[in-house]
């Protein structure tokens, strides 16, 4: 009887009756987190569409335009809300096309981290005995290198083999590819854990006993039951990874200045902090922090929410 | 025996102390390193700003840059083409050689080797030759009137040291070559190098047995140590300037200038400098290397030089990204320097409208696309100068790519003509116009020091004639009547698009007298802390 009742109930009304959106709708902070991160993710997405400018539409830049201060400064100009940077680019419409690329980075790493460590996670879970051991280590000797350096050394070793303009043009990729890497070992260890718990179960038992495949145990059966820590992990990491990513830019290893990123936005500004052109780099820092914050409150609570411990 | 090595470490402390009461030292900082430690290798201003306190040239140059003995006492012209040169006694190598005529022939002939890039200064030389060991000469192979201007810029070095490391010939930069110049230098200055470590710090120990010390009227310094840190971030820089990390900044980004001034405990030195920025393009190749024009070289055809320059709004430049502290120009040298003249100094108006017609006459309507080098770390603003410049030329339809990279990366790709534009800037140590019209547009004949920085390789017959005339001829007259008929090329044929002349604010703290160079090379002889 319950059955046929959920049964007619649509997925939004069930949804509706969930612990998950109980708890959602009864956190003010939560709600707002979400509100912010969804109103920067829809800025960044639809920047082509909705900002003021297109900024590196070189063919549409005034120089005379440079320096000019926030539109409620004295001195500001209702053209650009924001002000304008050094080189007459509208700010508000820089920060949206950087945040666009910080997302796009942020979200392209956390994908990349998050499928190479449920991969060696649920390998070395599920088969154990020397391959466990070796990926098990392997990840250990990682999670001795801070990942900000590890990020560092894989950038440096990149542009050190490849030829500068081959470089520029697959930068953002390996920034992707340069945090992914330094991020995966989290994911490896939790669904590992998972793994060992899930293997031994009836369901796994009674799969192997009809004689599945251990790639289709793993990937059908066992996955879809250790992903829920997963997305947690995910969630919290994408905060870290648009962080990562602001800092490469910031020392100036990470994405070209051509696609200027959100960190990228807060070094050129950081030169002009001193005389006094403080919004080329307090806007974009602003929304770093912004963005940071609510995708890390919102990891948060998706993780008390899903902690049966908590509930 | 505990006792005594207690007491020991007494007096190593009291001593220690007492050197750090009589310690002045001045940190000084700028945006780049050099890229080497070779005395013939790199003539760039990054590099000899540094080289200068160590090594020394036969001729010096004062605080006014008027020439004044240096290692040579005494110099005069015994026929038409030999010069002689007294040399002066008794002066030693930082590791105690002593300095004679057979270094200075040494020196001399590695400043003409192929691989050194002081060509330009020992162009007319045929070769050195010693009369006696306090004595030489040089022999010239046309009269050279100007050639004490010339070797005030090539440094000496030890022969038995040269050979000893494997240094007879400078490092060739071009083939990224490492030799033991790069790291180590052993001259005859007031400062000997004592930490070399490439873009960290390099520090400079006085060097108490410099000869000069003892006109205690004009080499004033009291300065035991310089420490040079290269610090590439604008606002790094100043806050290290601020925080009292660092004494001295040669290249405060001018945006901190109002602020500087305001500072209490911290000069701003202000002057011009004897330096040009400008774009040179290539115009020898059939197809460029970095552009969307394929099968033939735009920047062969003049239109296409004279739009880029039309296109160039040189208010915005000096007002936005200068803050006015630069002189717009027409030409490539201010008028400090011999050869100058008023009426050759007139820029192509910025008319964006006239640019994309040129554009249209030369076969280009739709514009091109090509990729502009520039450093951003050499010259004040030179990647916002390239970023705006980009910028501007993209309006008229040339889609300008920046590529901006450091000057260790910048000067070795140009140094290979692997470019199609780039961004240079050019300071004229000679003070005179012949040193930049036989480096920058006389063609890459092998002669020395003909065409040496002239990447773009451009090539002008009657340019050449006037460049030997520039050499040869005796007479001021005629001399300058060829100079300036070179100067009407310049502004009618556009080999470069001319931006400005720097102007060089240094930043120091108060505590901390030092004169105002116009070649952007501080002196640390001169240079007092209170």
């Amino acid at each position: 009887m319950a059955d046929s009742i959920a049964a007619r109930k649509g997925p939004v009304s069930r949804f509706l009756d969930s612990d998950l959106w109980f708890s959602f709708s009864h956190s003010p902070l939560t709600i707002v987190s979400a509100i912010v991160a969804l109103a920067l993710i829809g800025a960044a997405v639809l920047a082509p569409v909705i900002a003021p400018h297109d900024p590196f539409n070189l063919a549409t830049l005034n120089l005379m335009d440079a320096f000019n201060p926030p539109a409620w400064v004295e001195g500001g100009n209702p053209d650009f809300l924001l002000g304008t940077d050094d080189q007459g680019r509208d700010m508000l419409s820089t920060i949206m096309y950087g945040a666009r690329i910080s997302l796009f980075v942020g979200f392209c790493s956390v994908i990349f981290a998050m499928v190479l460590g449920v991969t060696l996670g649920l390998v070395a879970g599920f088969v154990g005995g020397t391959t466990d051991a070796v990926l098990m280590r392997i990840a250990d000797i990682k999670l001795t290198f801070p990942a900000i350096l590890v990020a560092l050394l894989v950038d440096g070793l990149v542009r050190a083999a490849l030829p500068r303009e081959l470089h520029d043009r697959i930068a953002l990729w390996v920034v992707i590819f340069a945090i992914g890497i330094s991020n995966w070992v989290q994911y490896a260890r939790t669904v590992r854990g998972s793994t060992l718990v899930e293997k031994n179960k009836e369901y796994v038992m009674a799969a192997r006993v009809i004689g599945l495949s251990s790639t289709r145990i793993m990937t059908s059966h066992v996955l879809p039951n250790v992903m829920g820590p997963v997305l947690v992990i995910a969630t919290l990491n994408l905060g870290f990874a648009i962080l990562a990513e602001a800092t490469l830019s910031f020392l100036g290893v990470g994405v070209p200045p051509t696609q200027p990123s959100l960190g990228t936005l807060i070094r050129i500004g950081n030169d002009f902090l001193f005389s006094g052109e403080w919004w080329i780099t307090v806007f974009p820092g602003i929304t770093l922090a912004l963005m940071v914050l609510s995708v890390n409150l919102l990891g948060d609570w998706l993780r008390d929410a899903l902690n049966p411990r908590l509930r | 025996m505990r006792a005594a090595l207690l007491a020991a470490t007494a007096v190593v402390g009291v001593l220690a102390a007492a050197g750090a009461a009589d310690a002045r030292t001045v940190r000084w900082s700028a945006s780049g390193d050099p890229n080497t430690m070779d005395p013939h290798s790199q003539n760039l201003g990054t590099v000899t700003m540094v080289l200068q306190q160590i090594y020394e040239p036969l001729i010096k140059r004062d605080k006014d840059l008027a020439l004044e003995p240096g290692l040579a006492t005494a110099w005069r012209q015994v026929e038409p083409n030999r010069w002689r040169f007294e040399l002066r006694r008794g002066v030693k190598f930082h590791d105690g050689a002593d300095f004679n005529a057979d270094d200075v022939v040494f020196s001399i002939t590695r400043a003409l080797a192929p691989t050194s890039n002081y060509g330009i200064f020992v162009d007319t030389v045929e070769k050195a030759e010693k009369v006696d060991d306090n004595t030489v000469d040089i022999v010239t192979k046309i009269p050279d009137p100007i050639l004490p201007n010339k070797i005030a810029s090539v440094y000496m070095m030890d022969k038995e040291w040269s050979e000893k490391n494997n240094v007879t010939a400078p490092q060739n930069t071009r083939a990224r070559e490492e030799t033991h110049t790069v790291r180590n230098t052993n001259g005859t200055g007031p400062f000997r190098l004592s930490v070399r470590e490439p873009d960290v710090r390099t520090v400079m120990l006085r060097n108490d047995a410099w000869w000069g010390w003892a006109d205690t009227a004009k080499n004033t310094s009291n300065v035991t140590e310089i420490v040079y840190r290269p610090i590439s971030s604008d606002a790094t820089r100043i806050a290290a300037l601020l925080s009292g990390e660092v004494d001295f900044v040669l290249d405060p980004p001018l945006q901190d200038l109002e602020r500087l001034k305001r500072a209490p405990n911290i000069s701003v030195l202000e002057g011009p400098e004897i330096r040009t920025i400008f774009f040179a393009m290539d115009v020898a190749r059939d197809e460029l290397l970095y552009s969307s024009v394929k099968g033939k070289n735009p920047f062969k055809e003049l239109r296409v030089r004279q739009a880029l320059y039309h296109a160039i709004d040189i208010e915005a430049i000096r007002t936005r990204v200068m803050r006015g502290q630069a002189i717009v120009t027409g030409t490539f040298f201010p008028e400090q320097v011999n050869g100058y003249v008023k009426e050759e100094d007139v820029r192509l108006p910025f008319n964006a409208e006239r640019a994309r017609q040129l554009l249209a006459e030369a076969g280009y309507p739709q514009g091109f696309e090509v990729t502009l080098d520039c450093p951003n770390n050499r010259y004040i603003n030179d990647e916002a100068i390239c970023q705006a410049v980009a910028a501007m030329w993209t309006r008229i339809g040339v889609k300008t790519n920046l590529n901006a990279m450091p000057l260790a990366n910048f000067f070795p790709k140009i140094q290979r003509d692997d470019t199609s534009i780039y961004l240079l800037g050019w300071g004229v140590p000679t003070q005179d116009a012949l040193y930049s019209f036989q480096s920058l547009l006389a063609t890459r004949d092998g002669a020395q020091g003909n065409g040496i920085w002239n990447y773009g390789r451009y090539s002008n017959p009657r340019m050449d004639q006037l460049v030997t005339a520039m050499k040869n001829e005796l007479d001021p007259e005629k001399r300058n009547a060829a100079i300036r008929e070179a100067l009407k090329i310049y502004r009618e044929d556009v080999p470069h698009i001319p931006l400005h002349h720097q102007m060089v604010p240094w930043a120091v703290r108060s505590n901390i007298a030092m004169p105002h160079q116009a070649n952007n090379q501080p002196q640390f002889r001169f240079v007092r802390v209170n």
